[in-house]
């Protein structure tokens, strides 16, 4: 780290599992003296970056140490009248005159830029939101600049998105994106919008803005003209801000079911064009004929994937009676080999919880859970002092009607139901107000087929979980949202077919 | 014998119909008991429709709900023969549909026109079922080794306020949801809903499952919202121009997130695309890895 960054240090845990006794890992962590971070970072508005009109500000701190990274602006209305302004005037002026293979070859830029700057980006991610640095380095930053590449080549190929029509982009999109993946998702919904020829008002998650702004000099530096993207930072009054704006005719929110709601009540009657990716409480099926080891590992990646901080986390594992006490037994051993601890340590399988308020919300549950009379377990992990931290936890015998089958937790915790017949699993599995996604474990690949068809979710694994691309459209069914990122129908999102002739 | 005969053709008392809604394939009339009249343009009583009630609308999305599963399971190609069959009854009874919109004041030109267009409408549905699915599905070339693709499967349960265009938007609005594997709650609150009611009569005489379209008449006021609201209801396809009746049926549907579709159209006569169907579509993307 330069020495005009503030004290940013790695999170150094003392204790991991096992490593008394000789077979522990070495702590391996990832360096970070090449990632500049500032103190204070503005709003990026016009392709300017700008303190807050009256001035304000918020922290963001690092989750695995509590210690702030650096203070941020925090928009008001009128930073959000401002940003949508420009983009207003950058989509008339610009962008949408713009040849739509120059549009395209800019997006291909902020691609390969974010390529070019990966490591400071992972870094950056996992000292922000507290992820594991090998799944930022693995799996945030590389799919965030190939859904920049994969979009960016639509942008001259709009005439084939409908089949017998045009095509035309939207206008302005408001975008309100969450804490989870950070980058990723300023990925998903500024790629495809901007390449449809739309320009945007992203707003970033209050705990973790730092990726989104870096991608925010990304654009600037890669000479996208002033306003086509603007970020403006804040908590929930941003975001509603920018999602009510009259001048907005494209909202995108990924976020709770709850908030979801709440923007789709204020969108009624608005003739805005909207797509909402919500919460999640999928199930990953574990069937009789499954290959057991590779099933468990399947289990163990849904749930403990980013902390279980994924709206498509498989957080109810359905087992099969016949083989339950076989599986269990081998996720029980398999959750005592992760490790908790410092997001920077290339050995650590689960980080840091996002925030103070989700580690909260983790540990209300945790108490539901208990009182419902699910069985929890938790293995004895050594956890670091400070810093928000939670051990990857099961709910065994759960039933239906329990809190932690029904409702989403956003956190390391799996709640463990069996059934006996693959019609019981299935309504199982449909038996919430959820439909984001599903998993199905089975070598037989008729009955494989069979049950990712009757689950009602937008995205199904089959003998495989937690698995992303720009090509593969992902979204929900149900409460899990309206719509779909990725793929064809992820442009559809951003653009309307002309009326036929 | 032959005398009485020859008096009854001369003074013969006309049976007069009793027109009742189509739920599961049945015609009951409303658990209300309660009526509306229908009316001639100038006002004058044509016959007695019911007035459907809350409860009504509750017992045909029953219908309606057990009904999706089976329909959806149909094959594409038996889902175009049915569809493709309901076009062949509604050509066999055209003069008595175009009697029933020409009592409602169409002209005899108009009601015969927008018979036919109907009738063809059913037809250009027919040849979707099994054709929407290969032009708006992919295959998805992701960067791993995974077999990964993206299918449209049915929303579910739709509810549709029909629109005023008696045959030609009702028929417009209903058939692309159930050609996509949909079911199908029907309002007919408009001032002509003879000819509705007698579509499902047609319905009925085409290999149509029972539950697979449930007409209800009655008041828009009474029947919307709770339809809107009802948590097993998917989606909604709302055909009318007024910004206030769409926006609150929009505000009940957040309960469930209810995908909502407005249809603000007057004249139905181009109304007519497989965007129709796709937009009562739910896209699924699965993935298989490829290995051994």
């Amino acid at each position: 780290m330069t020495s005009s960054t503030s004290s940013v240090g790695t999170a150094a845990p003392k204790l991991r599992l096992g490593g008394d006794d000789g077979w522990g890992y070495a702590p391996a962590p990832e360096s970070t003296d090449h990632v500049e971070l500032r103190d204070r970072y503005g709003l990026f508005i016009d392709g300017e970056f700008t303190d807050a009109a009256d001035g304000r500000t918020f922290e963001t701190a690092n989750p695995a140490t509590e210690e702030k990274i650096a203070d941020v602006a925090l928009a008001s209305d009128t930073d959000v009248d401002r940003a949508v302004a420009a983009a207003r005037r950058a989509y008339d002026e610009v962008w949408s005159k713009l040849a739509p293979q120059e549009r395209g070859k800019y997006v291909y830029r902020i691609a390969r830029v974010l390529q070019e700057r990966s490591r400071e980006l992972a870094i950056t991610e996992s000292l922000d939101g507290g992820k594991p640095i090998r799944e930022s380095r693995d799996v945030d930053i590389p799919l965030a600049a190939a859904h920049f590449f994969y979009y960016a080549g639509w942008a001259d190929k709009l005439n084939y998105a409908f089949p017998g029509r045009g095509a035309r982009a939207l206008g302005v999109a408001g975008q309100v994106i969450p804490w989870n993946f950070p980058l990723l998702m300023a990925a998903w919904k500024i790629a495809p919008a901007i390449a449809a020829g739309n320009t945007v008002v992203l707003k970033p998650a209050e705990t973790t803005p730092l990726t989104a702004l870096k991608l925010a000099e990304i654009i600037r530096d890669a000479g996208v003209p002033p306003g086509v993207v603007n970020i403006v930072t804040g908590a929930g009054e941003t975001g509603a801000s920018v999602v009510q704006h009259d001048g907005v005719d494209k909202v995108a929110f990924t976020g709770s079911t709850e908030v979801g709601k709440l923007i789709r009540r204020a969108l009624a009657g608005s003739g805005k064009h909207y797509t909402l990716e919500l919460g999640g409480k999928a199930a990953n099926l574990v069937f009789e004929d499954a290959a057991v080891d590779q099933a468990v590992e399947g289990i163990i990646n849904g749930i403990f994937f980013n902390q279980g901080h994924v709206c498509c986390a498989g957080s109810r594992l359905l087992v099969q009676e016949s083989v339950a006490d076989e599986v269990i037994s081998k996720l029980k051993d398999r959750m005592e080999t992760l490790i908790v601890g410092d997001p920077l340590d290339k050995n650590t399988d689960i980080g840091a919880i996002n925030s103070r308020a989700q580690l909260d919300r983790i540990e209300e549950y945790l108490e539901i859970g208990a009182a419902e009379g699910a069985e929890p377990f938790q293995t004895p992990c050594p956890l670091p002092e400070r810093g928000y931290w939670c051990r990857p936890t099961l709910f065994l015998r759960a039933s239906q009607s329990h809190r932690v089958v029904q409702e989403e937790i956003f956190g390391p915790v799996l709640a463990v139901q069996t059934f006996r017949t693959v019609d019981e699993g299935i309504a199982m599995a449909n038996n919430t107000p959820y439909g984001l996604s599903g998993g199905v474990w089975s070598d037989k690949g008729a009955k494989a087929f069979r049950v990712t068809s009757r689950i009602r979710a937008g995205v199904l694994w089959a003998n495989t979980y937690n698995k992303f691309d720009p090509t593969a459209p992902f979204g929900g069914y149900k409460e899990s949202g309206i719509g779909r990122e990725g793929g064809l129908s992820g442009l559809h999102a951003y653009l309307q077919p002309e009326e036929a002739a | 014998m032959s005398e009485s005969r020859a008096v009854a053709a001369a003074n013969r008392l006309p049976v007069l119909k009793t027109h009742k809604v189509y739920v599961g394939g049945k015609f009951p009339r409303s658990e209300s008991g309660r009526f509306d009249r229908a009316l001639a343009p100038d006002g004058t009583p044509i016959a007695n429709v019911c007035r459907c009630s809350r409860k009504d609308v509750r017992d045909a999305v029953t219908a309606a709900r057990a009904a999706q599963a089976g329909w959806a399971a149909r094959t594409a190609y038996n889902r175009g023969q049915i569809l493709y069959r309901i076009a062949e009854m509604l050509e066999g009874r055209s003069a008595q549909f175009e009697a029933l919109l020409a009592a409602g004041g169409a002209t005899p030109e108009a009601a015969a026109a927008q018979v036919r267009a109907a009738t063809d409408r059913l037809v250009h549905y027919a040849g979707w079922t099994d054709k929407y699915g290969q032009v708006f599905s992919t295959v998805n070339p992701v960067a791993s080794s995974h077999f990964n693709f993206s299918i449209l499967e049915p929303t579910g349960v739709v509810g549709v306020l029909a629109p005023e265009s008696p045959l030609l938007g009702l028929v417009s609005a209903t058939a692309p949801a159930i050609a996509g594997g949909n079911t199908t709650v029907v309002l007919v609150t408009g001032s002509q809903p003879l000819p509705a009611v007698t579509f499902g009569e047609v319905l009925n005489s085409s290999d149509v499952p029972g539950g697979v379209v449930n007409i209800l008449t009655g008041r828009r006021e009474e029947m919307l919202a709770p339809l809107a609201a009802h948590r097993d209801v998917d989606a909604l396809v709302l055909c009318t121009a007024d910004p206030d009746v769409a926006r609150s049926a929009e505000i009940e549907a957040v309960h469930n997130l209810k995908r909502v579709a407005v249809r603000p159209h007057e004249d139905w006569a181009n109304v007519q695309s497989p965007y129709e169907i796709t937009d009562l579509q739910e896209v699924k993307t699965t993935w298989h890895p490829i290995g051994s």
